[in-house]
């Protein structure tokens, strides 16, 4: 059986201009675990965008009179130990972790995605290389491969995302091709290329469209990851630096030491995290159930 | 509340800080258990830089001299395997007598011969043979080993520091015999004639040594052994000692883990603190535009407010007091009234910025100029020192970001090779002395370390004449010149603040004194356990 | 199938190859350098010659393909070599703390298989129910909550709550099981979650695609324990991504706990990765890579192995 989008199809009748209302609302009423994930995550994206006018304070400002300041209603969560405002650094914070969000997921998925049906369609010698080199990439240990980007490139948002991309991509590929090899085995494929079609309209016009799904599940799938990461690279010293506001970072340091005395300062940035990665699975695993049943994302 | 948990906390501190030491009597028994959070790249202490090497190796062995394991300066020099000593009146000759009846732990006896042998693989190591501290030597003419229980050294010129080189805790006594056959035996084996014999070391996890029964010194060691285990992460190590599972990390703990440890066990913490020789100095690149101008250097140094981050970095990082080239309370620290002379370190700190900003402007600095600050990637205190030095400088109109490079790389990539504008250093020795703590501020082409790469002759000049000053009045105010011109004329470096070392252990850990240096006071011989 | 065996067996010497020629060039790309790191760094006394000395005493002097030849002689012949940080023999410093991962890795694994696999069936069973939502959101908390929390957290409940702290040092097993269990159960609880977690999910999935089958779905109204025994050859089948995902994750904690063993202090293979490269100690960092490269790729060959005996054809693509 092929990859079916089983409940969208079924809105897919309606008009054009309420199609999406229509499927927002179907995905909303048969999803409502995927609809609160997704509502957290729009509420992200615009606290990321609005950072700005949202913030209560300059995420930088230091107030060394404030120093690890209890929350109040002068700092709703509280301030750090150089007495800087903890709902402004997690505002703040936000942008970080979507922008590092977004683009590992959308750069690890699409490259993977691409890897992946290259693999499956071509297969034989092609796929069997392209194999081997994804084992080796998949058998060596992510924090190494994490370290020799940091280390290379140096810290900083570009190159973390980078670090965090890299492993990403075999494992996408692994998905990808397994989807991409069942849709090959379809008779309209065979018959495609039986029929002389050049490969690139067979991969555009059959196969891509039907590794859509699967995609769309990864980039979700991802996108919690590679928040974590960050936050992990953050935490272990290799991601952003100070003091640039970074959920990860925020967990480092100080926020051990005072976990006791302060404990403002670990939880709520730890929550901002825990939330965020949570409302992207949610998301994600509705939109595979709602997409497909079948496909085995890690 | 918090207010009043502080001055409980400075009120035990104060309480605990008296009756540890005197009073009751040592009393014999008992494992010391302690954590090292670092290990030992090799057992051999010559050619080591960590402490890591001494806290779990340090008890097997002995030195010549040693500082004094109650002095809280760790400054007063007192014998070890020398008994007395006498230097001759030109300052050229030291001569040591050594301790009679002295036993290796495999029951040799210990003589002028392996004392020479091991100051000679210092000094003058044979070729293929490295040794990092040959360079704290260069003065050294000759060692010489008249008679089995003397030892002479011959100087090249007479130098105020040497009897304190020569309680280096880095120098052990190790068997001639054993040198002669192998110059590398002892970077994988123990063998010294210290309170301690060795049991076992598991990598990566723990050392355990127990009581040398045929101590020189009759009746020490007091403990019957010791474990010390190997723990990196720093919240471990609290945990270890809050959960009563060790008893004494002697590396350091910050304020915010001191505060938790004393809050969770009461009385039954003690803890000790001490300013520590050790600083983050600031090195700004002289080759490197616009910071080959001294009014820009001078503005960085004038940004700092060093009395307010003392206050609040305090509260937060192991760093707290402020002072000039020396740590302060040591014999050469500088006075205060003088110290608030130097740009840098005057108390109107809105006169300070308002100098720097003439100093920039006059210097063709716009408002919002950028540079980067390299800092080395280790959490505490360089990170908070980090946060603090951007938000100061910010506060002068300039706008600093933050690059962090892995430690594996910082020096090798970013110092040395000068690949930055402004960078963290870092400067840190087993005691306080000046030859030690100035050398690396010489001109470029005599110190390696030299990052700010800079000449500076008159540095030189001063510097060596404070070296050979025997008269310590006339060195202390070649020390103040030279500081005024390292640190206020020129600002070739930026000091921040000094490290503060703070050890909250278990109370029955007695016999232990705090000093400015973790690598010192480390043999456990005095070390006991109350009930 | 001995054919089969002995043919994956073999693409396994390329893999591993690869892996040792990427490694070996990656850290030699890598900045930083372990004499400039060990006897410069911090010392103002520091100087050329004596870092010549350590770099020639280490062979760090020499071309680097003639490096890389002895090391590839020296792996043929089994020898690893010694580490470049501490001059201990390679497999001294890795055996102890092989013991510890491996241990570690088997209990979390026990751990999330017995909580994954019924979970995960039941919330299938239970499709879109309050069952289905509350298994679900377990199951994502545990993906969305950062080890290094989970393990800060675990140890401040034993020491606030219960004035307990696990035992510091390793013992093995065979020597103290209470000792052992006492000092392991908590990390293997703290990863264990994480871990079921992601198997949870992917039994759930295995289990829907099993219960769509058309004649589970005709059969739904009659007990549906009883059809799905009757499907064991369906189960089965959607158990295999179950399984991967179970290996893969072994496969993972042998060598990525890095901060669970740092918050826990565990003597294991993550943390010496850590530090091995740290330290620049590229002996040590190459054989710990080949080591965890060597049983992602041996535990994969054992999924492959139990794919191709569930279903034949797979030997034949």
């Amino acid at each position: 059986m092929a990859v079916r989008p089983a409940d969208v199809s079924e809105v897919a009748a309606v008009g054009p201009e309420r199609r999406w209302l229509a499927v927002v609302r179907d995905f909303a009423r048969r999803r409502p675990l995927g609809a609160v994930g997704a509502a957290i995550v729009l509420l992200n994206v615009l606290v990321a965008v609005g950072a700005d006018l949202l913030a209560p304070y300059d995420p930088l400002a230091t107030d060394y009179a404030a120093m690890l300041a209890r929350p109040s209603m002068a700092h709703w969560l509280g301030t750090d130990a150089f007495g800087r405002d903890v709902l402004a650094r997690i505002i703040y914070g936000s942008r970080t972790a979507m922008l590092v969000g977004f683009s590992c997921a959308f750069l690890g998925a699409t490259i993977g995605t691409v890897i992946g049906v290259a693999s499956a369609y071509f297969g034989g010698k092609v796929d069997l290389i392209l194999q081997r080199v994804m084992d080796i990439f998949l058998s060596f240990p992510l924090i190494i491969l994490a370290l020799a980007v940091v280390s290379i490139l140096g810290t900083g948002v570009a190159n973390v995302i980078m670090a965090i991309t890299v492993p990403m991509i075999p494992r996408a590929g692994l998905v990808a091709r397994s989807s991409a090899l069942a849709i090959r085995e379809m008779p309209y494929v065979d018959a495609a290329r039986a029929a002389g079609y050049r490969h690139r309209r067979i991969i555009l016009r059959h196969m891509l469209p039907n590794v859509m799904a699967p995609y769309l599940i990864l980039l979700t799938a991802y996108l919690g990851q590679a928040i974590l990461l960050e936050a992990s690279l953050s935490f272990l010293g290799l991601g952003v630096s100070e003091p640039t506001p970074a959920w990860g970072l925020m967990l480092r340091g100080a926020a051990v030491q005072f976990a006791e005395t302060a404990p403002w300062m670990a939880i709520f940035p730890g929550l901002a995290i825990s939330l965020a990665v949570f409302a992207f699975n949610l998301f994600g695993d509705s939109l595979r159930d709602s997409l497909d049943p079948r496909l085995r994302t890690q | 509340m918090c207010a009043l948990k502080l001055v409980l906390i400075v009120a035990l501190v104060t309480l605990a800080a008296a009756p540890a030491a005197a009073q009751d009597r040592p009393r014999h028994g008992g494992e010391l258990v302690f954590v090292v959070p670092s290990s030992p790249p090799s057992y051999d202490a010559h050619r080591e830089e960590t402490f890591g090497t001494i806290h779990p190796i340090a008890p097997h062995y002995n030195t010549l001299l040693r500082t004094d394991p109650g002095d809280r300066t760790g400054s007063r020099v007192v014998g070890d395997l020398a008994e007395s000593w006498s230097i001759s009146r030109d300052g050229r000759t030291y001569t040591l007598k050594l301790r009679r009846g002295v036993k290796f732990h495999d029951g040799s006896e210990m003589t002028s011969r392996d004392v020479k042998a091991s100051y000679d693989k210092i000094i003058f190591p044979p070729a293929g043979v490295a040794s990092n501290r040959k360079g704290e030597y260069v003065v050294v003419e000759a060692v010489q080993a008249p008679d089995p229980y003397t030892v002479v050294f011959r100087l090249k010129w007479p130098q105020a520091s040497f009897l304190n080189s020569l309680a280096s805790p880095w120098n052990w006594i190790y068997k001639a015999d054993i040198l002669a056959r192998d110059m590398r035996w002892y970077e994988t084996h123990v063998m010294g004639t210290g309170p301690f014999l060795f049991v076992e070391h598991v990598k990566g996890s723990h050392w355990v040594g127990k009581r040398n029964p045929n101590y020189w010194d009759r009746g020490k060691p007091y403990l019957d052994g010791y474990r010390a285990i190997f723990m990196t992460d720093s919240a471990a190590q609290v945990a270890a000692i809050r959960g009563e599972r060790a008893m004494i990390q002697f590396r350091g703990f910050s304020p915010a883990e001191r505060d938790s440890l004393v809050q969770a066990l009461g009385k039954r913490v003690t803890v000790q603190e001490s300013p520590w020789n050790c600083l983050i100095l600031v090195a700004i690149n002289h080759e490197k535009k616009p910071f080959d101008d001294r009014r820009v250097r001078r503005a960085l140094t004038l940004a700092l407010d060093r009395y307010q981050g003392s206050a609040a970095l305090s509260k937060i990082a192991i760093v707290k007091e402020v002072g000039g080239v020396q740590a302060p309370g040591t014999p050469f620290a500088t006075p205060p009234q003088e110290l608030e002379k130097l740009a840098g370190y005057w108390r109107d700190i809105g006169k300070s910025r308002a100098e720097a900003r003439r100093l920039l402007k006059e210097a063709g600095i716009p408002d919002g100029f950028s540079f980067t600050y390299k800092n080395r990637g280790i959490p505490m205190p360089y990170e908070p020192v980090g946060v603090w030095l951007i938000d100061q400088w910010r506060q002068i109109g300039l706008n600093v970001r933050q690059e962090v490079v892995e430690p594996a790389a910082y020096y090798g990539q970013v110092l040395r090779p000068g690949n930055f504008e402004v960078a963290a250093d870092f400067q840190c020795g087993y005691t306080v002395e000046p030859d030690l703590d100035l050398y690396k501020f010489q001109s470029k082409e005599i110190s390696h370390s030299n990052y700010s790469r800079y000449t500076d002759r008159v540095l030189d000049e001063l510097y060596e004449k404070q070296s050979r000053a025997t008269d310590p009045e006339e060195r202390r105010r070649l020390i103040r010149e030279f500081e005024r011109r390292l640190l206020d004329e020129e600002a070739h470096y930026l000091y921040t603040l000094q490290w503060h070392r703070i050890i909250p252990h278990s109370a029955r850990v007695r016999g232990w004194t705090i000093t400015p240096s973790h690598y010192l006071n480390q043999q456990l011989d005095t070390v006991w356990l109350a009930e | 199938m001995l054919r089969y065996i002995v043919k994956r067996l073999l693409l396994m010497i390329p893999t591993l190859l690869a892996v040792a020629v990427l490694v070996f060039f990656l850290m030699r790309v890598v900045p930083g350098d372990i004499v400039e790191l060990r006897f410069a760094g911090e010392s103002a006394f520091a100087s050329k010659e004596n870092l010549d000395k350590e770099r020639v005493r280490l062979g760090l002097d020499r071309p680097v393909w003639q490096q890389f030849l002895s090391w590839m002689g020296g792996i043929l012949r089994l020898d690893f070599g010694t580490s470049m940080w501490t001059g201990a023999p390679i497999l001294e410093e890795i055996r102890l703390r092989f013991a510890l991962s491996l241990q570690l890795a088997i209990m979390a694994t026990l751990i999330a298989v017995l909580l994954a696999v019924p979970l995960g069936i039941v919330a299938a069973i239970k499709q879109d129910t309050c069952v289905d939502y509350a298994v679900r959101i377990f199951s994502i908390a545990g993906l969305a909550t950062p080890s290094f929390w989970l393990g800060i957290l675990f140890i401040l409940t034993l020491l606030i709550v219960f004035r307990w702290l696990p035992p510091m040092l390793y013992t093995p097993f065979w020597v103290s099981p209470a000792q052992n269990l006492a000092q392991l159960i908590w990390p293997a609880l703290a990863v264990g979650y994480r871990y079921s977690a992601v198997a949870t999910r992917m039994t759930r999935s295995a289990m829907l695609e099993v219960l769509r089958e058309d004649y589970i779905r005709t059969a739904r109204a009659k007990g549906l324990w009883e059809k799905l025994i009757l499907s064991r050859h369906a189960l089965k089948n959607a158990m295999l991504p179950v399984l991967t995902v179970i290996a893969l994750e072994f496969a993972f904690l042998m060598g990525g706990l890095v901060v669970t063993e740092q918050v826990f202090n565990l003597n294991g293979l993550g943390l010496l990765f850590v530090e091995s490269v740290a330290h620049r100690d590229y002996t040590l960092t190459q054989a710990l890579v080949l080591l965890v490269a060597f049983v992602f790729i041996f535990v994969n060959f054992l999924v492959d192995l139990a794919y191709a005996w569930i279903d034949p054809r797979i030997r034949f693509r």
